[in-house]
């Protein structure tokens, strides 16, 4: 089953400048799991040391935050688009 | 005030022929009409910054008739500003941002009271200069301010209008509404610096601001005359590229540290060290938020209660540790009620620099009886336990 995941601006840089990847999995971990094993620098951008997703990047399944689903073990079909959502200042370099 | 859904209207509030003329397509509207319009003219509005949002901001408040915008912004006019801050004009260059945006709002509308403040918005002033305005427009450019801004705005009760761009991308939210979450709620943690490509190294589009602050520009309307559906829990995603837009569904966290059920801030903090870009502080090195391996060895030996924080990663902690409590340093804000600040807390890392940042954190949430353990872990083993391994 094929999810698509939609890659945010700040992040497409990893992803060869893709909007989108279209990748098999039957949870958000998965997807997102596949996706840094395709491209593998986007994983210290969505990942801590730990292995746990950062706190200022926010994954959606359709409309809906995954920490108010099932988090990570979130099932998603080929009807659902997955979003990275990560906080922008906007502006000048901090 | 006569309350009338939105903003009140001032008891002294009247148009004069000339408004009534200006804002003539306003007033045959009926969700605006003269009661509307006069709740602008009552309103007061805080724009944070005068750049890229709070010029599209600026000029269409100054123009729907709001009776005082207040700004707040140090920087003057550069030439690489004008692609997109359509408040400056080509002759303002090297003038403060202040001054030009003053001239242009009161050539747009002279009815306009403008209030400017000529400072960076510090934890020491936002209250004092937001709690003077009903709505807080955030304009702003870098992290700190961001929170800075939602903790304050949280902390007065005041419906904060977000805008943030990057690139060809844009994210528009009102937060801290009566009921709505708070810019926490959504990102509990500023990114550390350098991990996200800043607008400076990464490039906007010019126009970009001018729609995402537009919108905002409209939300702050909608909120002043109660109307319509304004953007309470909800994100609105914008690309520029695609030209599509997206809206995500914002909850308020009821673990959120600011306006969550039990916040563990209740005041504001050091929000430039909550961003991990405060130079490290001689107190957490040397003074009274320190000690040395060699204290605490005693105290320990003493049998004195101490509470030992560790703030450094789980699989520094498999190699050596000191039975401490593990919080990594990315997770305190979040685990921070865990801790109990009665008791005497020494905090460690593997050599003192994540714990020193910790102390820091803990000391503006009012802890006062921490310390940074000098040299971490790395010291413990070099200088008092020579079995532990060192890496």
């Amino acid at each position: 089953m094929a999810t698509k995941v939609l890659i945010p601006t700040p992040l497409r840089t990893y992803t060869g400048k893709l909007e989108s990847v279209t990748l098999e999995g039957n949870t958000v971990g998965e997807l997102l799991q596949k996706l840094t094993a395709t491209y593998a620098p986007l994983k210290r951008h969505l990942y801590d040391d730990t292995g746990a997703l950062r706190n200022f990047v926010n994954v959606y399944v359709n409309d809906e935050d995954i920490r108010y689903l099932q988090k990570e073990q979130t099932r998603v079909s080929e009807k659902d688009t997955v979003s990275i959502i990560p906080s922008i200042a906007g502006g000048r370099s901090v | 005030m006569r309350e009338t859904g939105g903003r009140g209207v001032r008891a002294d509030v009247r148009l004069s022929h000339e408004e009534i003329r200006r804002y003539g397509r306003h007033l045959i509207l009926p969700e605006v009409g003269l009661e509307g319009q006069m709740k602008l003219k009552s309103a007061s509005i805080l724009l944070v910054g005068a750049g890229g949002l709070g010029s599209p901001l600026a000029l269409y408040l100054a123009a729907a008739g709001i009776g005082k915008i207040g700004i707040v912004d140090f920087d003057v006019v550069d030439e690489s500003n004008l692609q997109r801050q359509v408040l400056h004009s080509t002759p303002d260059v090297g003038r403060p941002k202040l001054d030009s945006a003053k001239d242009r709002i009161h050539a747009v509308n002279p009815n306009v009271e403008v209030e400017l403040f000529s400072t960076r918005l510090t934890s020491e002033n936002a209250l004092g200069i937001l709690g003077a305005y009903d709505v807080v427009a955030d304009g702003t450019d870098n992290f700190p301010t961001r929170y800075l801004v939602n903790d304050a705005c949280v902390l007065l009760r005041k419906p904060n209008v977000y805008g943030s761009i990057f690139r060809f991308e844009g994210q528009v939210s009102v937060f801290s509404a009566p009921g709505g979450p708070c810019y926490r709620c959504l990102y509990e943690d500023p990114p550390p610096p350098g991990l996200v490509p800043s607008c400076a190294e990464g490039g906007v589009l010019g126009v970009l601001p001018g729609i995402i602050g537009t919108i905002q520009a409209a939300e702050t309307v909608k909120l002043i005359l109660g109307i319509g559906e304004p953007l309470v829990g909800r994100l609105l995603l914008l690309d520029a590229l695609t030209m599509k837009t997206r809206e995500l569904k914002l909850r308020r966290n009821p673990e959120c540290p600011v306006c969550g059920e039990h916040p563990a801030i209740t005041e504001l903090i050091d929000y430039e060290a909550f961003c991990g870009i405060t130079p490290p502080d001689a107190e957490t090195e040397a003074g009274e938020y320190a000690i040395s391996v060699t204290d605490v060895r005693e105290k320990l030996d003493r049998g004195e209660n101490l509470f030992l924080l560790d703030v450094r990663e789980p699989q520094e902690y498999q190699i050596a540790n000191l039975g401490g409590h593990l919080i990594p340093l990315n997770d305190l804000p979040r685990r921070v009620h865990e801790l109990d600040s009665s008791r005497d807390i020494v905090v460690y890392c593997h050599s003192g620099m994540r714990s020193g940042k910790a102390v820091q954190f803990l000391k503006q949430l009012g802890f006062r009886k921490v310390k940074n353990l000098v040299g971490g872990i790395d010291a413990w083993a070099a200088v008092i336990d020579h079995d532990m391994p060192r890496y």
